[in-house]
Order: C-alpha cells, then structure tokens, then sequence
C-alpha cells in the first residue's frame, strides 16, 4: 500500500471513530427520559437532513458529475413516488439511479 | 458474550423490501469505483470502507487526497463532516445499556453507527428486550458493514465496466434513500421540525461556511425544533 493512502485512511478512520467514541461515552451519563437525550435525538436528525442537503446540492465526488437541474428533476420524481407508492422504499430509489443515468447522458 | 439469537436477528433484518440493503450496496459500489479511479488498490480500497464505514467522510478524504490536502486537514476535513455521528450516537445508545453488558460491547460496535443502521434501530429498538438491544445491535451492524465491503469490492472490480452515467446514478442512491427515510420518520412535532429545519439551515449556512454547515445548520435547526417541541407539549 502506498504510504500517503494508508496514512489518509489511517486519519479518516481515526476522525470518524472519534466522535462515535465519544458519543459512547456521552452516553453512560445520558438518561433516554431525560430533555438532553431528546435534544441529542433533535440535533441527529437535524445534522442528517443538513448532511443530506449538502450532498445533494452541493456534492463531491462522484455525485459532483451531475448538473444541479438533473439532480433537483431526480429528487423531486423519486420523493413523488415514494408518495404515491404508500412510502415504498424500494421504487423511488431503484428508480433514481437509471433516471439519474439517462439525464446525465442526454444533458 | 454475545446473544447468538437476537445477533442473528439483528443480521437478518436486513432482508425484506424496505431493507437499506440496496441503497447501501449501491452507493459503496459508487465508492468502490471511484476509488478505484484515484488510484486506489483492492486492498486499500476495502482497508478504508472496513476503518472508516462513513460514506461522506470516505468523499471527502478522496476529494482531500485529490487536491493534495494535509494529513491535518484531511482529520479536519472528515472530522467536521463526520461530527453528526456523535449527536446520532447520544441519540441511540442510551436506549441500548444495559448493566449487564461490558463496556467494550458499546465501545466497539459503536463503529457500526452509520445512518442505514442507525435508522433501522431507532424504528425496531421497541420490540426487542433492553438486555438484548446490543446484541441485536451488533447483528444488525455487521450485516450493514459487511455489504458495505463487499459492495466496495464489486465496485473496485466493476469500475472499468461502468460508464460514468451509471456510477453517478449510483451514488444518489443512498441520498434518495436516506432523504426518504427521514420522510418516514417524521411522526412527532420535534423530528418533523429538526428535518425540515435541518435541509433549510443546512442549505443556508453553506453560504457562510461550507465546512462548518452542516454542524452550525444541524445544531441551531435541532435547538430550535427541540424548543418549539418542549414548549408545544407544555
């Protein structure tokens, strides 16, 4: 393996683990009744729909090769189907990629 | 020890048509190839989804790696954008302790928090028995983990025979998914309010800082859903 990778990999593992390790030990004093506990649950789901957000407007990587139109049309289609598919998962999503795809290629 | 019963049923409930078995599968395979494209070997390639298991986070160390970026600045890069795994943790380990369990069973399989996992959990933690939350915890992360490395494989192996179209399509997957999920868990005011707010605030504090977005956006969203929740319930 080369050095730079491995080091990089080595970093983003530690990073990452990092704040799971402290959530643990957060934890052993939080009661699940308490306000605390439901404000963390407040601040998880809001930091994930944040986190959502950014992917899908403002990517890296490999979403970054899909203009901002072709991925608002592919949001807005698959959230329609989850709707009127009674919240089915698996349609909005299967669908996506292939939309994705096509848009990409015909734009 | 670990409960062999409820670990399998955690490990199997995966199966099933909602599972996020298929949005994780494909947005890995999307990883999987684009390391692949940096330069990556197999071996380093699954070396870093079996460390790391952060699908974001692995994004930012390749577009860290693409630039050149610091080993310091890769740690800060992955740090900030991975800090929402310590709120989802306060969020859902409470829930599984138990007295009976060793430390180590949480300070391990706390690597397993990851939104697929975490997601599952919060929606099924009621029916299983508090002392077997954790082994049913550990099931369910080991399935999750497990198809996110061999997802990454068959990514690696199939990045030269995906076109490019097809490995973008892959990668909003996951996104899809997730954003879907939310949808399904909004049920209370407060959730409602901390996802809605979220992708508002989210949006707008990436105009003022794109590293510390999603931390200012999803800290101030989530305070303000909790207050306005406290204050509806009184």
């Amino acid at each position: 393996m080369s050095n730079n990778i491995l080091l990089a990999i080595l970093v983003t593992s530690l990073a990452t683990y990092l704040s799971r390790f402290l959530g643990v030990i957060s934890s052993e004093k939080i009661k699940e009744t308490s306000k605390i506990f439901r404000w963390f649950n407040c601040l998880a789901y809001s930091t994930l729909a944040a986190l959502i957000t950014r992917i899908m407007i403002f990517p890296v990587g490999t979403l970054s090769g899909a203009d901002h139109l072709s991925r608002i049309v592919v949001v807005t289609i698959s959230l329609f189907i989850f709707f009127i598919s009674k919240r089915n998962l698996v349609y909005p999503t299967a669908l996506s990629v292939f939309l994705l795809a096509i848009l990409n290629n015909v734009f | 020890m670990i409960n062999i019963k409820y670990f399998l049923k955690g490990f199997g409930s995966v199966k099933g048509v909602d599972s996020p078995a298929l949005a994780l599968g494909c947005s890995f395979i999307a990883i999987g190839a684009m390391l692949k494209n940096l330069g990556f070997t197999i071996q380093e390639s699954i070396f870093s989804t079996f460390l790391t298991y952060a699908l974001p986070g692995s994004l930012v160390m390749a577009d860290s790696l693409l630039v050149g970026a610091s080993l310091m600045n890769i740690f800060l890069a992955v740090w900030l954008v991975n800090a929402r795994l310590y709120p989802m943790t306060i969020a859902l380990f409470p829930l599984m302790m138990d007295k009976s369990h060793s430390k180590w069973k949480y300070y391990l399989s706390c690597h397993f928090i990851a939104v697929s996992a975490w997601l599952i959990m919060k929606n099924n933690y009621k029916s299983i028995e508090r002392k077997y939350r954790i082994d049913f915890w550990i099931g369910l992360g080991c399935a999750t983990w497990s198809i996110a490395i061999i997802a990454t494989t068959l990514g690696f192996f199939a990045a030269n025979h995906l076109n490019k179209d097809m490995i973008i399509g892959l990668a909003i997957v996951n996104p899809v998914y997730f954003m879907c999920m939310m949808i399904g868990a909004m049920k209370t005011l407060q959730i409602t309010l901390a996802v809605i707010l979220g992708v508002v605030f989210g949006f707008l504090f990436y105009f003022v800082s794109p590293e510390w977005s999603i931390l200012f956006g999803g800290f101030s969203a989530g305070s303000i859903a909790f207050f306005i929740g406290e204050l509806n319930v009184k």
